[in-house]
């Protein structure tokens, strides 16, 4: 059911604005997402990220332009919108006094699946998070926090997936951790909309980045057309000293406090975090 | 997606009311204040106090007492809404493919629920220190639907401050006047007793009639005009909070 749109894009905003009283958040906005790909909105705070999140996930409407996911125009359709879609706010979504396997099998149930338990324990296990799933969310750490979120939101299989700052607040192997379920999430073909103000973040993700800046798409392109941008790259050579990030991750190991996923990540020199 | 209204409905009590089952404290704390004015008002007040009718302090007092436990307990409706909306998964809520009515309508019936179990820990306590009464299992049920009426109707006030509080202390601060209300009603001493604007408004404020009906139903004497009173209050509050708790969701969710 994921690969069904494969000539319309899963995501295309047109003309999109939204004011709140006085503050223009959003002037224009334009773009496409490709169906199985994945799309980084970057901008700073403020910038209108969330706005635009909230706007494709039905929880805001628009001022003016039109705007449509998975084929369903967002303020005539809400409801095919919802079924197509699952949002993963700025904040972890979770129920903090209902275990993790409760908090799945919530969802499924809301999700009018069959089977709820068997999805959640199957869920689990992906999110590495078996041992964790009796206990109460408010005991777990953030990155579990966040990988259960996640999980949350991949029951049902929706085929377009919001990730609004996913990784922000994480420690290093947590937004390690969730990179990986990023990548293996498009791997399967669902549609990926994420923002971040995180240069590295978008740029080790996405298949195409988008700069949002003062509510309007300033820039729109893979990495490689936004790095032809700018002037050719002169070679210069610099010796390559070990960031604080590297030694910490070699000290502590990767794993951390969790089992990671069982390909465990991939790349182990993860890129300096620069922020927007 | 209509048809879906009760099940998810179904679904989001279940999760609100296994809140308060591994919270139980909020339904003692809900019932520790009422049975400590309880305490207060039968062995060192109740004595001084000539109500002018044979029965016992204890079952005059008792109706006032369960109206202050309903409207002490709403007070964690609005809570448990405002740490929702809060907590962001009223948002993963409103963007999946649920019946949104269903949001409210689970924390209304979760609602209903504790404040039921904290009457009959009240009520419970209240037979212990000597309340008795004869009434049919026919009176027992008028009492119970107008105590559910009473619920209902402040429970949707609750949603309206819960949907509206920018503050936690902002989304219980509606249940103080509430819980006042009793003490300036036929809840405790006779309003003839009051001097006169405060005696004319005991007496035209909705806790003295719903406080009278279900005393009179009690005692097994003739409610008269008085529940037609009460009921009219109950609806008309139910009614209006209703509406306005609806719109003001509709507003949020637009």
């Amino acid at each position: 059911m994921t690969t069904t749109q494969t000539l319309a894009p899963a995501i295309r905003v047109q003309g999109i604005e939204k004011s709140f009283k006085d503050l223009q958040v959003l002037r224009g906005v334009d773009f496409d997402v490709q169906a199985g790909s994945i799309f980084a909105l970057l901008g700073s705070n403020g910038a209108g990220k969330t706005t635009m999140v909230r706007i494709l996930s039905t929880l805001l409407k628009s001022d003016a332009g039109t705007a449509a996911v998975h084929g369903f125009d967002v303020s005539a359709k809400p409801g095919d919108v919802r079924e197509s879609i699952s949002l993963t706010g700025q904040f972890a979504a979770v129920d903090d006094v209902l275990t993790g396997r409760e908090n799945l099998v919530l969802v499924a149930k809301l999700r009018h699946l069959k089977n709820p338990r068997e999805i959640a324990d199957d869920l689990l296990k992906r999110f590495s998070l078996t041992e964790a799933g009796g206990r109460r969310v408010a005991t777990y750490s953030g990155g579990m926090r966040r990988r259960l979120d996640i999980a949350m939101s991949l029951i049902g299989n929706p085929p377009v997936i919001f990730l609004d700052e996913p990784t922000t607040g994480l420690d290093p192997q947590a937004r390690t951790e969730v990179w990986q379920t990023i990548k293996q999430l498009a791997g399967q073909g669902t549609t990926v909309l994420l923002t971040t103000q995180y240069l590295d973040e978008a740029e080790y993700l996405a298949d195409r980045i988008a700069i949002l800046h003062k509510g309007t798409i300033i820039q729109n392109g893979t990495l490689s057309e936004l790095k032809q941008l700018l002037p050719t790259a002169k070679v210069e050579y610099v010796e390559k000293q070990p960031s604080l990030e590297d030694v910490f991750l070699a000290l502590v190991g990767e794993t951390g406090e969790t089992d990671t996923s069982p390909d465990g990540p991939s790349d182990s020199a993860v890129p300096a975090r620069k922020e927007f | 997606m209509t048809t879906n209204v009760l099940a998810d409905t179904g679904v989001l009590t279940g999760r609100s009311l296994r809140h308060i089952l591994r919270s139980p404290d909020t339904i003692i704390t809900t019932a520790v204040t009422p049975i400590a004015l309880m305490l207060l008002f039968v062995y060192v007040f109740g004595g001084a106090i000539d109500t002018g009718s044979k029965e016992s302090y204890v079952d005059y007092m008792l109706p006032g007492i369960l109206l202050i436990t309903i409207a002490s307990g709403v007070a964690y409706t609005a809570y448990r809404l405002f740490l929702d909306m809060q907590g962001g998964i009223f948002e993963r809520f409103q963007s999946m493919p649920i019946s949104r009515p269903s949001v409210l309508w689970a924390h209304v019936l979760t609602s209903l629920a504790a404040n039921l179990a904290s009457i009959a820990i009240i009520i419970g306590v209240a037979l212990i220190m000597g309340f008795r009464t004869g009434a049919s299992v026919a009176a027992w049920l008028a009492v119970t639907g107008i105590l559910v009426l009473f619920t209902l109707a402040l429970t949707w006030i609750a949603v309206i401050a819960g949907l509206s509080a920018k503050t936690v202390d902002g989304a219980s601060a509606f249940s103080y006047p509430l819980i006042f209300l009793p003490f300036i009603s036929s809840a405790f001493v006779p309003t003839d007793s009051m001097p006169g604007p405060v005696a004319w408004f005991a007496e035209n404020q909705p806790v003295t009639s719903i406080v009278n009906t279900i005393r009179a139903l009690f005692a097994q004497e003739p409610v008269g005009n008085e529940i037609w009173v009460a009921l009219g209050w109950l609806i008309g509050i139910l009614v209006v909070a209703y509406a306005f708790a609806v719109a003001r969701y509709r507003k949020k969710v637009s």
